[in-house]
């Protein structure tokens, strides 16, 4: 039952507009007034609320369920950050508001870029990107326009590995590079042979994430890196991972000259449903003149320190701006508040805890008979595991699994990423769960595990306990049904 | 503090089950070169408490201005409700439904806003949100360059009253497709698109026309005259509209005799607080014939096993966690928070609501325009009908009369001299439904004495 199935023509919602209706006949040309009657929800306050009360109880989320979604960090996202970023100073203050309203705002988002370049051993950053797919067309943009200012024209090829996130190599071909895909080895680290034959006076850069998506740290980076620089190329960190690493390695130590951080992911501000995330770059000195605008700046004026904004004036190679005003402001005030409830020690633990989670994870999923994609490798925040012996044997995919982990009461991994490992699981418990989670997610895996060797079909046909069973994704694209319309119902 | 629960028991069990004595054995992977060790810029650890009280000092030296700016961010009353059920944990720390079944209410709560937002702007298909108005502009830019894919040679034509930031935002995401962008003046007296000026494009010259309605100005276009050159000059046209004026003014969908191919805008004025800019979230919609090669999410209603209906992801072959490389966008996000604000606060309002929002904010911004436009030496900047916003020019220079009202917390508009300066001193203001008679006056009375 859609908001519109319940609509009753002439009901309204009578607190939520101006008490009348202001005649404008005088004021907007007839021939530009909208005729056409919409067809919105003719709804009250009371039949929203609900409507969509109930509607929230449908979803899994991290405030009522365990959801280990690799590569997503969906960790506990602390209620005191979304309080201090919804003060009503902050909520009201226009984009556009003089500097003289916007000292407290800036203030904050100063000393975030400060933080970020502490964690990250970066010497720049803007934090103007709204999601990490943008920080990554900020940074391969900032790669180009860097060879380009050095009337280097040939380098037209962006590295990626085979693992990578879909997004880098759809951002490169977004930047006009050419893609070169080179493989990873059975022990997860990229494939150094196969990475010589294809750098050459023609990269411009390489792509990656360490810790990896197979979920190991990529032992060899500090010879990838030489190579990479030695050819006249330069190195992008995808901070998708970042979790892993956060405080105990700099990306800037391991020879990155830009990278984007996820700060809905590795600083806990929430994922909302997909989105609103949070994508700032940083960058090493070579690329500081290409920083994406705007940025905030700080001056002392006699004794006075105030905060302003760094525009194409001031950075004339700039990339550009990539927003209306300056990113996701909301979701950087949320990174801020939780930067200062962690504090430095509070960063180091999120890569131990992690990493700790991760490990034991993966140990005890080991000891109960699970597939383990790189048995000999020590987990980062997350790891892979691969049904493809419980394929083999009782036709039952990881996706089957996934689905019948709903009915247990945990969201599922993410399946089927990265694409080499078949029937894969990649696992992220993330810090802030407890080992008694964890313990009863693993029960939770082994019974299903039982599950599928004496009754598959249960699992095949799962989910079973949720508001609607498995979804048929065909017909939603065959049969394309993407709006209500008065009338069409199935 | 990481907000960890782990007790020192159940540490040392963990580190046995693993097999190692502690938790930095973990990381011997990693060369003992890159380990950093200390952090220096990140203070130490506060409580929740004074975090608070931190921010709410600093969020109050920002507070309790009057704003009458607008210029793409737009001051509306917010129902109660709108936030109090966005922020229910299972709306606001959920994921991307990528599991649908567990995820219906994110998942049907997007097809509603897809059906909203496709009777708002008469057009037939919406996607789930893209970033913010001005890169949704530069998606549907792209997405008319993967329509016609025969582009090259023909001009995408970008007005320069659009908003400059969109401008801006626009020249920096389709830098790398080779995509011709080409600026169109606006004429000096009306302030709406020169129609002089489009003269010198032939037919076939045109991939695209960008209409803003109402433009930067507030200054409404001829779109049905705009709509009507481009379709035969077989360009596909690109309306952005705030989605406020949608109630009051003809849809995109209806725009000339065939109707706008795409429209885009700032979904921002919907029941999301103007807060430094961000999160929004930018809206697109399309004919049918391009739902192909739209660019972010699209949620689509089908059936379970039991044939009962439910709702999921779909067309996902366009985007890049399956097509990598040959992706319609590398976007993966979009904005589901405020997609969900926006969602209730169309539920709440409904046509008749929305409605009565855009004809206040209409009438009032008249009503304060006619009081200044009494005071010498200050005029309409532009002679076109206005929406909620006007340009005004000014006896004297913007940044003065904005210090001056500083005094009274009012900041009676944006100064448009650093954007504009052909125009001297001149003023963009707005007034929404927020404002009463009470705060005109105070405006008024304070813009008087700056001119004394």
């Amino acid at each position: 039952m859609t908001i519109f199935d319940i609509s009753t023509t002439g009901r309204r919602a009578t607190a939520q507009a101006p008490l009348n209706i202001a005649n404008v006949d005088d004021l907007i040309p007839k021939a530009l007034q909208r005729s056409q009657e919409t067809i919105l929800p003719e709804v009250s306050e009371l039949e929203v609320v609900r409507h969509y009360t109930r509607l929230s109880q449908k979803n899994f989320s991290i405030d009522t369920h365990f959801y280990p979604l690799g590569s997503c960090t969906m960790k506990y996202n602390p209620r005191g950050a979304h309080h201090a970023a919804s003060m009503p100073g902050f909520k009201q203050r226009h984009p556009l508001a003089p500097l003289v309203y916007s000292q407290g705002y800036l203030s904050c988002i100063y000393e975030l870029q400060e933080f970020i370049k502490d964690v990250t051993g970066m010497k720049g950053v803007s934090l103007t990107p709204m999601a990490g797919a943008q920080g990554e067309f900020a940074g391969v943009a900032m790669i180009k326009a860097y060879h380009l200012s050095r009337g280097d024209f040939v380098r037209d090829e962006i590295i990626v590995p085979s693992a990578a996130h879909g997004t880098n190599p759809a951002t490169a071909v977004m930047c006009g590079f050419k893609v070169k895909e080179i493989p990873v080895k059975s022990d997860g680290d990229v494939d150094l042979e196969a990475l010589k034959q294809v750098v050459t006076e023609r990269t411009a850069g390489i792509m990656l994430t360490n810790p990896s998506t197979c979920g190991v740290f990529e032992r060899d980076i500090e010879t990838i890196s030489k190579m990479i620089h030695k050819a006249g190329g330069l190195l992008y960190y995808d901070g998708a991972n970042l979790n892993a690493i956060l405080g105990r390695v700099k990306p800037g130590d391991m020879g990155f000259d830009v990278m984007h951080l996820n700060l809905h992911k590795t600083f806990a501000t929430p994922h909302g449903g997909g989105g609103p995330g949070s994508g700032p770059v940083a960058v090493g000195e070579r690329l500081l003149p290409f920083l994406p605008t705007p940025i905030v700046g700080k001056q002392h004026q006699s004794e006075k320190v105030t905060y302003y904004w760094l525009t194409e004036k001031d950075i004339p190679q700039s990339i550009g701006r990539l927003s209306a005003f300056m990113g996701n402001a909301g979701i950087l005030l949320r990174a801020y508040a939780y930067s200062l409830l962690l504090g430095r020690d509070g960063m180091h633990e999120v890569a131990e805890f992690s990493t700790l989670n991760a490990n034991y994870l993966l140990k005890r999923l080991e000891q109960a008979g699970f597939k383990i994609a790189y048995p000999t490798r020590r987990a980062s925040h997350e790891f892979l595991i691969s049904f493809s012996r419980e394929a083999k044997e009782y036709k039952v995919s990881a996706m089957d699994v996934a689905k019948r982990l709903l009915d247990y009461g945990f969201h599922a991994p993410t399946t089927y990423f990265p694409l080499l490992v078949p029937e894969c699981f990649l696992i992220e418990p993330t810090e802030t769960e407890s080992k008694e989670i964890i313990d009863a997610f693993v029960e939770a895996m082994i019974n299903i595990l039982d599950e599928i060797k004496s009754n598959a079909d249960i699992v095949k046909k799962a989910p079973h306990s949720l508001p609607v069973k498995r979804l048929d994704d065909v017909k939603a694209v065959k049969e394309l049904d993407v709006r209500w319309e008065s009338g069409k119902n199935s | 503090m990481a907000f960890i629960p782990h007790t020192q028991q159940d540490i040392a069990a963990m580190l046995a089950t693993i097999g190692v004595d502690s938790i930095d054995q973990l990381f011997d992977e990693i060369p003992e070169a890159l380990r950093a060790g200390i952090l220096t810029h990140v203070p130490e650890e506060m409580s929740e408490m004074d975090v608070l009280r931190l921010m709410s000092d600093r969020a109050a030296s920002d507070a309790n201005v009057s704003s009458f700016i607008g210029a793409g961010a737009y001051e509306h009353h917010i129902p109660s409700a709108v936030w109090d059920i966005a922020t229910r944990g299972e709306f606001m720390t959920a994921y991307t439904p990528y599991q649908a079944e567990a995820s219906q209410g994110t998942l049907q709560l997007i097809y509603e806003f897809q059906s909203m937002m496709t009777q708002l702007t008469g057009l037939d298909v919406a996607n789930a949100s893209l970033y913010d108005g001005a890169t949704a502009l530069a998606e549907a830019i792209l997405m008319a360059a993967r329509y016609n894919k025969r582009f090259a040679g023909k001009k995408v034509l970008l007005p320069r009253n659009i908003h400059p930031h969109y401008l801006q935002t626009v020249k920096t995401i389709v830098a790398h497709q080779g995509i011709e962008l080409a600026e169109i003046d606006f004429s000096a007296t009306t302030g709406q698109i020169d129609l002089a000026c489009l003269a010198q494009f032939k037919p076939d010259d045109v991939l695209a026309v960008v209409i803003a309605q109402p433009n930067f100005f507030g200054v409404m276009e001829d779109v049905d005259a705009m709509t009507d050159w481009a379709k035969s000059h077989n360009a596909l046209v690109i309306g952005v509209v705030n989605p406020t004026s949608l109630a009051a003014l003809k849809p995109p969908g209806q725009w000339g005799t065939e109707g706008a191919d795409i429209a885009v805008g700032e979904g921002q004025p919907l029941g999301v607080p103007v807060a430094s800019g961000g999160p929004y979230f930018g809206f697109m919609c399309a004919k049918q014939a391009l739902v192909r090669q739209m660019p972010g999410r699209i949620v689509g209603r089908t059936t379970d096993l039991d044939g009962k209906e439910g709702y999921t992801l779909t067309l996902q072959a366009r985007e890049q966690h399956i097509r990598r490389g040959k992706a319609t966008s590398n976007i993966c996000t979009n904005q589901g928070l405020t997609v969900t604000a926006a969602t209730i606060y169309l539920s709440l309002l409904g046509l008749e609501g929305l409605k009565r929002v855009a004809n206040d904010c209409v009438v009032k911004t008249h009503q304060l325009v006619s009081e200044l436009t009494k005071l010498p030496g200050v005029e309409l900047l532009f002679n076109s009908p206005y929406f909620h916003e006007c340009a005004l020019r000014l006896p004297v220079d913007g940044h003065v009369i904005q210090q001056k009202m500083q005094e009274k917390c009012i900041t009676p508009g944006l100064n448009l001299q650093p954007y504009f300066p052909e125009f001297g001193n001149a003023l963009l203001l707005c007034v929404t439904e927020t404002k009463t008679d009470a705060d005109l006056s105070c405006y008024v009375d304070a813009f008087k004495a700056c001119l004394k």
